[in-house]
């Protein structure tokens, strides 16, 4: 589904990720946890191509994603073909970004008509039906501005989900909201996995969601993987002594 | 003063049938039967040079510079200097060089449509910078969420970054209409007879010029504030909390 192969991100000289290989399979969810700057935002900016990938090769599919091996050289792949792999991706931002000058609906169904060509009747329709599911029923024709922050991030879910993704990408979905609403959103999060087979890729600080939902975690420090396993593994008894570090840490043991 | 000023008459004017210099100075300060007839000349003039120039100029300055800013941002980088590069030119030179410029090199137009082109292209090259801003200042998640939700770049433009920052540029957009509307008097330079040289026209031959330019001055105004008004309005209507 997802494969990085030597991936390798630099900005200038900085060197962010390097000889990064691993899969991802369908329907596979993954939490990318790890101290910032440990390069797991960059991966789901690289896969969302919000940021140049500047050696190795991502595949999507098996087809890759923004440059292709061509008998050993590095060639960038056509923009059709780009576009036809994103469209199988969505991602949900830590900051929202909903359109803050279309209405809730409009933000939810103008990527299904004129990306996927969906007729607008059938896009209307699943909109009211998405924001049924992330408790938004009556929010439709409101601004995104009148929202609150939680009530803005369901939206920019069920705008992710218009598109019916295959990958799902979540960074720090809840970093932004206030503490008391980041459960309503972990809940739609985890129904959305329990109900769906997308494959997610998820960057989190919320470890008791990594936990619950992931089947599998990879920490990261210095833009390499340190240590991947079972959530039940990797939380319980962590085998790498960075891993130990960061979680006591970040769970207060 | 008195005395100077008479003196100066006297002597740069000879000819006894045009003004009696002490006609000029008893009359009263105001004269409403004069202000009366020079009033529809004078509006006719606005209307169809001043507020023709303008509101046509306004047009093609916020429609081509709009074209200008986007084109900045889309071209590749040489097209994109070369866009500048004349953009910066025009916005650098004076506008009543560029008039008499264009007049005077391409003799087929009409003064009135040489105006009105001028006006628009050096308007548009300072609104080109107000739409620039506009479109700096829209969120960098805004593109994101736009390639997140694999947007066509017409699209992306049309919906998301365009309505965005014309809502923080409605303002000085408004302002540079208004500031055209002054400038239209220096259409004299390519001898359109707008309000202002009518007005002139209309006081020369009595020296009243107090009435006229009185009138001259209430109609620029009686324009310009509704037209700040307008533009006011318009940036409550587009405008919403962040």
């Amino acid at each position: 589904m997802i494969e990085f192969v030597d991936v390798e991100k630099r900005f200038g000289d900085n060197i962010v990720l390097k000889d990064l290989n691993f899969q991802v399979t369908r329907g596979e969810r993954v939490t990318l946890i790890g101290p910032s700057g440990s390069g797991k935002t960059t991966i789901l900016r690289l896969v969302m191509t919000l940021e140049e990938l500047t050696g190795g090769y991502i595949y999507i599919d098996g087809q890759p994603l923004t440059h292709e091996n061509r008998d050993g050289k590095r060639v960038p792949v056509s923009k059709k073909q780009q576009k036809s792999l994103r469209t199988r991706i969505g991602m949900v931002f830590q900051q929202f970004n909903l359109f803050p000058n279309m209405t809730v609906l409009e933000n939810i169904i103008e990527a299904p008509i004129h990306v996927l060509g969906r007729p607008k009747q059938d896009a209307v329709a699943k909109a009211h039906s998405l924001l049924e599911q992330v408790g938004l029923p009556d929010k439709a024709n409101a601004h995104p501005t009148s929202l609150s922050g939680g009530q803005q991030q369901r939206v920019a879910i069920a705008r992710a989900l218009a598109m019916d993704p295959q990958i799902l990408l979540l960074d720090e979905v809840t970093s932004a909201l206030d503490p008391e609403v980041v459960g309503d959103v972990l809940g739609i999060l985890r129904e959305v996995a329990d109900t769906t087979n997308v494959t997610m890729l998820i960057v989190t600080h919320e470890m008791g969601f990594a936990r619950d939902v992931s089947h599998k975690v990879m920490m990261f420090d210095g833009g390499r993987v340190v240590e991947e396993g079972p959530p039940d593994k990797i939380f319980s008894n962590p085998s790498h002594e960075r891993t130990q570090k960061f979680l006591s840490a970040v769970l207060g043991h | 003063m008195i005395t100077v000023s008479g003196t100066l008459l006297a002597e740069t004017i000879d000819d006894p049938t045009l003004v009696d210099e002490e006609e000029v100075r008893q009359s009263p300060f105001w004269d409403w039967d004069f202000a009366f007839e020079a009033f529809p000349e004078m509006f006719m003039a606005f209307l169809q040079v001043t507020l023709l120039v303008t509101v046509l100029g306004t047009i093609i300055a916020a429609v081509l510079g709009l074209v200008i800013a986007i084109l900045l941002r889309v071209l590749p980088r040489p097209l994109a200097w070369i866009v500048r590069w004349v953009a910066n030119f025009i916005r650098m030179t004076p506008l009543v060089v560029q008039l008499i410029f264009v007049f005077w090199t391409f003799l087929w137009m009409d003064a009135l449509t040489v105006g009105i082109i001028v006006f628009g292209v050096h308007y548009a090259t300072y609104m080109s910078e107000v739409y620039r801003a506009g479109i700096d200042s829209v969120p960098k998640g805004q593109w994101e969420a736009t390639t997140a939700l694999s947007m066509s770049a017409v699209r992306t433009w049309r919906k998301v970054v365009i309505p965005q920052a014309l809502r923080s540029t409605v303002p000085s957009l408004g302002n540079y209409a208004i500031s055209m509307f002054k400038d239209t008097p220096f259409l004299l330079v390519i001898s359109v007879a707008e309000m202002v040289t009518v007005a002139g026209e209309i006081g020369a031959p009595t020296f009243r010029y107090t009435e006229v330019f009185t009138i001259a001055g209430l109609i620029f105004l009686a324009a310009s504030y509704p037209t700040a008004v307008l533009v006011n309005r318009l940036e409550k209507r587009l405008a919403y909390a962040h």
